[in-house]
């Protein structure tokens, strides 16, 4: 064959030889101009100061000005609107007794243990509806209602099934959460493109292989968006739950904190509670779900900025 | 190769596709392949018969409802014929996608080695191996970037990498530079043509660019459409080392180009 000839003749080789430097030096070109260029460095501690954490720092000094104001004026008497400066007393009175501790301590574990059984179940209820076709259609409905059912709606059923103790707090704490995480899970993974299964097929890897190597990987970015919404069902049905299942016996939550204000008509404590869930919350998603989501979807070139 | 024996003056001349013999080596043979995706509707391909010999570099062109793209997945096994014999010489073959098709998640290196560890080599040999394969496709030191760190460019040679890192004999190519510019495709082109005639593969170029055709194959197939089947044939004996701009090349595409837009003119009628 005459293409055969020209290329595999040894006069011919040099060309060929020249071609492909050349070809190579016109290639490295293209990588240097074509490449994205690298993103601006992150901006410096001053200006992150400047950007985020001013903003909000300035809103609430403005909130507790208004707050001021609106005490001094006795809009209403101090028991129902107790002044910023009240609240900070009483706020400081419960840290340094050691009761906010403590009830952060009890919610927390709580909601973490009932995060985590959340997560073993809703992610196997996710992989299962995913695997079963007939499962999906059977249960996928009742899964999705469930996500926008508000799980306060289920704490007089677990408490007329298993009183008042932590099994009553753990089941409503699992009907927020489970939902979310599995729906989060199934959507994650109906949204991989069929191509990329197509390529572990065509690379040869097993369906195991291409399940554990391709499929979930690439729903990793849905299966933390559902995560984390499962960790503010979690939080939330744990607060209601711990609200209304006081008992002496359940230690001390946060919500337990609540209700003894409300109990106690102590508005500047029932204000401290709320601050303290408000803080446990924005720390968890400041400090877990923020950096995670920020690792995957930088290494995946989608952030936003 | 004595069996496609009246090797014909280039770039112009009709083959009677159904009579070729089958080769004896030949790395892709597929028979009286028809292809019917839903019941009632016409055959996406109809009596198509293609022989590959080891070694050689086929271009498939066609317009749109050619089923390339439908015939290059039967090879690949990714998917069952209606009816009809594919076989193919290697276990199985590598094949290009018209996009890139990295994993977002993995590193250049990683998308290479993913492909290393399907055939299951050790993770030590994945990664030298892996550097070694991006050094045959110019991208040395660029193994530790992300996905969306390359250019087009670099990413569909990353493709390429991972295609050669499954050390198949045979390379299915589905468009696969389509989506890149003019200067790009030209510096693949040469790419491609080199690895080839290194790596001594038997490559299946499908494309509806005629001159990128003219340009790479040794044989360019035309298909018609709706139903595909092979239209005409031609050998294009044109020397190697060719460009796009290579006499012969123009010369053989206006050829293919003409005959081409009397297949398409049918379907208007």
């Amino acid at each position: 064959m005459a293409s055969e000839d020209s290329r595999g003749g040894r006069p011919g080789l040099t060309v060929v030889d020249r071609e492909d430097v050349q070809n190579r030096a016109v290639e490295a070109g293209l990588d240097a101009l074509d490449a994205s260029p690298n993103l601006p460095d992150a901006p410096g501690p001053g200006r992150v100061f400047l950007r985020s954490v001013l903003p909000p720092l300035v809103f609430l000094a403005l909130l507790v000005g208004v707050w001021e104001l609106a005490y001094l004026a006795e809009l209403k008497p101090s028991y129902v609107l107790p002044s910023p400066g009240d609240v900070a007393q009483k706020f400081w009175e419960t840290v340094q007794d050691g009761k906010a501790a403590e009830a952060v301590w009890t919610s927390l574990t709580r909601g973490a243990v009932g995060f985590a059984m959340s997560l073993v179940i809703g992610t196997l209820l996710g992989l299962a509806m995913w695997w079963s076709r007939w499962l999906r259609a059977a249960i996928g409905p009742i899964v999705s209602g469930l996500q926008s059912l508000p799980s306060v709606a289920w704490v007089p059923a677990a408490i007329i099934w298993f009183q008042l103790s932590n099994a009553a707090i753990y089941t409503v704490v699992l009907l927020g959460a489970v939902p979310s995480i599995a729906n989060g899970l199934l959507g994650g993974m109906k949204q991989v493109p069929p191509l990329f299964d197509r390529v572990g097929r065509v690379l040869g890897l097993s369906a195991l292989g291409r399940i554990r190597l391709v499929l979930l990987p690439a729903a990793l970015p849905g299966y933390l968006g559902g995560l984390r919404q499962g960790w503010a069902f979690a939080w939330r049905s744990l607060m209601a739950a711990e609200l209304i299942t006081y008992s002496p016996k359940l230690g001390q939550g946060l919500g337990q904190l609540l209700n003894i204000g409300r109990e106690l008509s102590q508005m500047s404590l029932v204000i401290t509670a709320i601050t303290l869930i408000l803080v446990v919350g924005v720390a968890i998603e400041l400090l877990v779900f923020a950096p995670l989501e920020r690792r995957v979807l930088n290494r995946r070139g989608l952030t936003m900025r | 190769m004595s069996t496609r024996s009246a090797t014909v003056e280039a770039p112009v001349q009709p083959r009677e596709p159904r009579h070729v013999p089958a080769a004896p080596s030949a790395a892709v043979r597929v028979e009286g392949v028809s292809q019917i995706f839903e019941r009632g509707r016409p055959p996406v391909l109809e009596g198509m018969d293609l022989t590959v010999a080891a070694g050689e570099f086929v271009c498939l062109v066609g317009a749109s409802g050619c089923g390339k793209s439908t015939l290059l997945h039967l090879i690949a096994g990714l998917t069952q014929p209606t009816s009809g014999r594919i076989s193919v010489s290697a276990e199985r073959p590598a094949l290009m996608f018209q996009e890139p098709a990295l994993l977002p998640w993995l590193t250049a290196s990683g998308n290479v080695e993913l492909a290393l560890r399907a055939r299951g080599l050790g993770r030590a040999e994945r990664r030298a191996e892996a550097e070694r394969l991006l050094r045959v496709v110019n991208l040395e030191g660029h193994g530790g970037k992300r996905v969306h760190e390359l250019s087009g460019g670099m990413r569909q040679r990353v493709a390429l990498a991972r295609a050669l890192a499954q050390d198949s004999s045979v390379l299915l190519m589905d468009e696969p530079f389509a989506a890149l510019d003019a200067i790009t495709r030209d510096v693949l082109h040469e790419e491609l043509t080199r690895v080839w005639a290194e790596q001594g593969l038997s490559v299946v170029f499908v494309t509806h660019n005629v001159r990128e055709a003219a340009r790479l194959g040794q044989r360019v197939v035309l298909l018609g459409s709706r139903p595909g089947r092979v239209v005409r044939e031609w050998q294009a004996d044109i020397p190697q080392p060719r460009t796009i701009e290579s006499p012969g090349v123009g010369a053989l595409a206006t050829d293919i180009t003409r005959e081409l837009h009397r297949e398409i003119s049918r379907h208007g009628q």
